[in-house]
């Protein structure tokens, strides 16, 4: 017996709460940003069900380009942290507060 | 045998992202993150996306996390103490878990997906398919994709040479 798309949305949502979790609880700018790939490849799994379940391939299509624009994301996402840590020191979220004072 | 090969991945991949969230050192996290992705690498495999699932294994877990891991060294980071709730954080938390939740439920309760099993022709697998996609319906997209990793390749590059502060002539 096959699980349903129930399940498959359900783990989806799962894993993205989990993400986050991971984006609100941690102070570590890059453990931030890991959580928020996990929350975009979440969504991925919901997208690839849909497409499954619905017998159409553009879900599957549209996990291409995702996949393209997160690769883009972290290339340029990661050189942004390095530049800050270059800059402060210091990659830590609370200590990056300049804007608030 | 499906329905426990997909109970495994997702237990599996459930417990991989916690370790994401949970983790104190940095590089343990990208190692869960890893473990995470071939987790989804496999969901993807029971979807019948073979083509995806090869996808987000050689790109994810092949240059993400290594590029990742790239930077925990570069950076020397320890991962810093979690769970420390502050004020405003605790507030979005509870009204982030108690939208996600009453949306779990309406999908639940009156969520219309089709319980049925998955329809017939499996597209995932089909390499000459998704070409055929991608370079008739998707055209403009995957132009537009080009352009993209051309100006994320630039910026980068612009990024990451040292920014000459007014003390610092070159």
């Amino acid at each position: 017996m096959t699980p349903h798309l129930e399940a498959y949305v359900m783990l989806s949502a799962a894993l993205f709460a989990v993400g986050f979790l991971g984006v609100l609880v941690r102070r570590n700018t890059l453990v931030i940003y890991m959580c928020l790939e996990l929350m975009l490849v979440a969504a991925t799994l919901a997208l690839v069900a849909f497409s499954r379940f619905n017998g159409t391939e553009d879900g599957d299509v549209f996990v291409f380009f995702i996949l393209t624009v997160a690769a883009a994301e972290v290339a340029v996402g990661l050189a942004i942290i390095v530049a800050l840590f270059r800059a402060r020191q210091t990659v830590q979220v609370d200590k990056l507060d300049s804007l608030k004072r | 045998m499906e329905q426990l090969a997909f109970t495994t991945l997702s237990v599996f991949t459930l417990a991989c992202a916690l370790g994401v969230v949970l983790s104190k050192n940095a590089v343990n996290g990208a190692m869960c993150l890893l473990l995470c992705l071939a987790g989804i690498a496999g969901l993807f495999v029971q979807l019948h996306a073979y083509l995806l699932a090869f996808i987000l294994i050689l790109v994810y877990a092949g240059a993400v996390v290594a590029l990742f891991l790239f930077i925990v060294m570069l950076l020397d980071m320890q991962g810093g103490q979690a769970w420390r709730p502050r004020g405003a954080g605790v507030v979005a938390g509870v009204v982030a878990a108690a939208l996600l939740a009453i949306g779990l439920d309406l999908l639940a309760v009156r969520g219309r997906l089709g319980g049925g099993p998955p329809v017939g022709h499996v597209v995932g697998s089909s390499l000459k398919l998704y070409a055929y996609q991608l370079f008739t319906t998707y055209l403009l997209p995957v132009q537009v994709m080009g352009f993209l990793l051309l100006i994320a390749m630039l910026g980068v590059i612009v990024l990451s040479r040292r920014v000459a502060g007014p003390e610092d002539p070159r």
